[in-house]
């Protein structure tokens, strides 16, 4: 209800201003007053395993990309305990539509280093045909949705993929992550907008990591983060630190049950740091310093988990040091492997565009095929994949 | 069989839709209560309930995204677009999202079930803002059917087969006909075929190609040329992409001539596709040069919209040139 006043009063929002919820200091203790959320011994573990995976995996994975193995990759490094406390807080069930940078939430839900690999190179047991560069994964399974190059567009496509969970009233949600340079784009603001008019069991979890490519977040918005945009659609919201995988842990158990409980949605901002590059084509020391990157590097969040654990005598130091061995052995094994596979076959140049392939899909493919028995040197791939003794003249159905 | 406009076609579709299946929605800007600017959407929300028929905000870059993201959950969004004019902040969404979902998933995720209804096209004194017809941006989009009907008979039948069509449509009207064109319309549940073109008058002298409302141009111009001794075959393509070249083709070689009419402007415009084609397909077979007659290469006027639409004259003038070439 709005008060009448007689006296021109201009407001900024500097009127009041949203605190950071956190529970780990980076000691690994518990801030006085805090309470440790409600996460078991195996749950907790599974949460770390899935950081500590996913900081291996990006380790050996942009090392590959500068050996030229690989053409392109994005780290999640200084960002893993927003991302994967947000995961161990969901139901496995629940849909996360994710912007790209969010690889430790399927590692969380079990996306095996083999399957990141056949990805990565797309080859052809990548489940998305090798039609997409690195980084774009997408399980069904695990139900998390394929990752999509155009910045933002999954955000409103989370509020519709949450509303038809509403409708089909299977008590599930969407969480949706983004950067804060995807904040600026319409589609967050029309997303926010539809989720709090339409009251749909949506999450969406802004990863503030303090760079947009090259931008500063000084100079990708001018008020207090992100956060105080909730308060312009009326939603729920929660600032927490993101390097604090407990926080984000809670913060998050409590966004869900806002959402599914009361059809509401919530905005969590999770205030972090890409201490990596943006992506492998990205040099960051032409635009902040080393020096800024070292405070950051001291509030790790792994490490931060990781002492916490270990007091609680649900983690060791033995523990660690296997893990880590186990796992690059398997990031390199797998990747030796994937890449020696087959790219995917000639015939999946056309197919899922439609869900029947159309006839002047199959003739174009024809002509292709006429074309490469000519020069079979000149496209290798594809010729792999034809059977080049068969003649030519069985294939030539179709013709125009 | 019960007479009906296009507009009460279109809304029986819907009606049938949301009646067998549960998981059709429909939505978007003021086609709740109100039942839609043009009533498209009428007695629906009474029907079926706030959940399923609904306002949406003013922003279409918003209701194609929550579209997509309802269609890739299972549900069956009918999302509308107030004017094809106001689709462009939709552009993104449609064309990167909608149209790639399946392909890029490698059918882990589709978005099938969406259907995209949007008034288009000219002849109502809507000027620049609400008269366009987009159809040739989305034509050049793999992944996406675009869909036009031209009378209500055919309206009822194409939008039920794009509601159940598993690829994503998007489903043009032409906002000229919503109550302009009356026709029979069976009561019944029926589908017209998707990807196929309509033989709609036969003739061995001229083809004529057209969609949408400059189909009722096109007729009107064949009767002219018939009165001259001439005689047109009219094909209506019905759905642009993928767009029926087999049945065109097939017309052309029996008759050597071919003309594709359409209100977008020439450049770029659906009919140098056609012509394209048919040229490759039918070259030997062709008595003279392929034809267009569409809107000017100018944004669509206000005051002289009769002048810069392709009208039966312009159809009749360019047939007795081609006939005479």
């Amino acid at each position: 209800m709005t008060e009448y006043v007689h006296q021109p009063r201009f407001m900024t929002g500097d009127e009041f201003s949203i605190d950071t919820f956190c529970l780990l200091n980076p000691e690994g203790e518990l801030y006085q007053g805090a309470s440790e959320p409600a996460l078991e011994r195996d749950h907790a573990r599974r949460l770390y395993q899935a950081m500590l995976a996913t900081r291996i995996l990006d380790e050996r994975m942009m090392a590959a990309q500068r050996q030229g193995r690989l053409s392109f990759y994005m780290q999640c490094t200084g960002e893993e305990a927003a991302v994967v406390g947000a995961a161990a807080a969901l139901d496995d069930a629940d849909m996360i539509m994710a912007q790209y940078r969010e690889q430790g939430a399927l590692m969380y839900r079990g996306f095996s280093i083999d399957e990141f690999m056949n990805q990565l190179f797309g080859n052809e047991l990548d489940y998305g045909k090798g039609r997409q560069m690195p980084i774009h994964y997408g399980s069904r399974k695990l139900h998390y949705m394929t990752i999509s190059s155009p910045l933002a567009t999954q955000i409103p496509q989370a509020t519709g993929y949450a509303y038809g969970q509403k409708l089909a009233g299977d008590g599930h949600c969407t969480l949706t992550f983004f950067g804060e340079g995807a904040a600026s784009e319409g589609d967050f603001h029309a997303a926010l907008n539809m989720a709090s008019v339409h009251q749909v069991p949506v999450i969406f979890f802004c990863r503030n990591n303090g760079y947009a490519i090259s931008t500063p977040s000084t100079e990708q918005f001018a008020a207090d983060g992100i956060a105080p945009r909730a308060f312009g659609y009326h939603m729920h919201v929660i600032r927490v630190d993101g390097n604090d995988a407990l926080a984000v842990f809670e913060a998050t158990t409590q966004a869900r049950k806002i959402a599914v409980e009361q059809n509401q949605p919530v905005l969590i901002e999770a205030m972090s740091y890409r201490l990596a590059a943006h992506s492998s084509s990205d040099d960051p020391s032409g635009y902040r310093s080393k020096d800024e990157e070292e405070v950051w590097r001291a509030k790790d969040p792994l490490l931060r988990l990781q002492k916490w654990l270990v007091k609680k005598g649900w983690w060791s130091d033995e523990e660690e040091a296997s893990q880590q061995e186990t796992l690059r052995r398997e990031v390199l094994d797998t990747m030796k492997r994937a890449e020696k596979r087959s790219s995917p076959p000639l015939d999946s140049l056309i197919s899922d565009v439609y869900a029947d392939v159309t006839p002047a899909l199959q003739r174009q493919l024809d002509q292709l095929k006429r074309h490469i028995r000519r020069y079979p040197d000149a496209y290798p791939k594809g010729a792999k994949s034809l059977d080049l003794d068969v003649d030519p003249a069985n294939h030539s159905q179709g013709e125009v | 069989m019960p007479t009906m406009n296009m507009l009460q076609a279109i809304n029986n579709a819907l009606d049938i839709a949301m009646a067998e299946d549960e998981k059709v929605i429909c939505f978007g800007e003021d086609v709740g209560v109100f039942g839609g600017v043009f009533r498209a959407t009428s007695h629906l929300q009474e029907k079926y309930g706030k959940a399923r028929c609904f306002n949406t905000p003013l922003v279409e870059q918003g209701i194609i995204g929550f579209a997509n993201g309802l269609a890739a959950q299972g549900s069956v969004p009918v999302a509308e677009i107030q004017f094809a004019d106001y689709i462009f902040p939709a552009f993104d969404q449609i064309v990167n999202e909608t149209a790639k979902f399946r392909y890029r998933s490698g059918d882990l995720f589709n978005v099938g079930g969406l259907t995209i209804r949007t008034p288009y096209g000219g002849g109502i004194a809507g000027g620049l803002y609400h008269s366009q017809s987009p159809e040739a941006y989305f034509t050049h989009t793999p992944g996406l059917k675009v869909v036009v009907p031209r009378n209500p008979y055919q309206a009822k039948g194409l939008l039920l087969a794009a509601i159940r069509d598993p690829d994503p449509v998007l489903y043009l009207e032409p906002k000229r006909l919503y109550r302009a064109a009356v026709g029979d319309v069976p009561e019944e549940d029926y589908q017209l075929p998707i990807g196929e073109a309509e033989v709609i008058k036969e003739g061995s002298d001229i083809t004529l190609v057209g969609w949408g409302a400059q189909m009722e141009v096109i007729g009107k111009a064949a009767e002219l040329a018939e009165e001259q001794g001439i005689a047109c075959e009219v094909i209506d393509l019905r759905t642009l992409l993928p767009w029926d070249a087999d049945t065109v083709a097939e017309s052309v070689f029996k008759t050597g001539r071919l003309i594709v009419s359409h209100e977008a402007p020439l450049t770029g415009g659906f009919a140098g596709e056609i012509a394209a084609t048919i040229q490759e397909r039918c070259f030997l077979y062709l008595e003279s040069p392929i034809s267009r007659v569409t809107g000017l290469d100018t944004p669509f006027p206000l005051v002289l919209e009769k002048e810069y639409l392709p009208d039966h004259l312009k159809i009749f003038e360019a047939i007795r040139e081609s006939v005479n070439f």
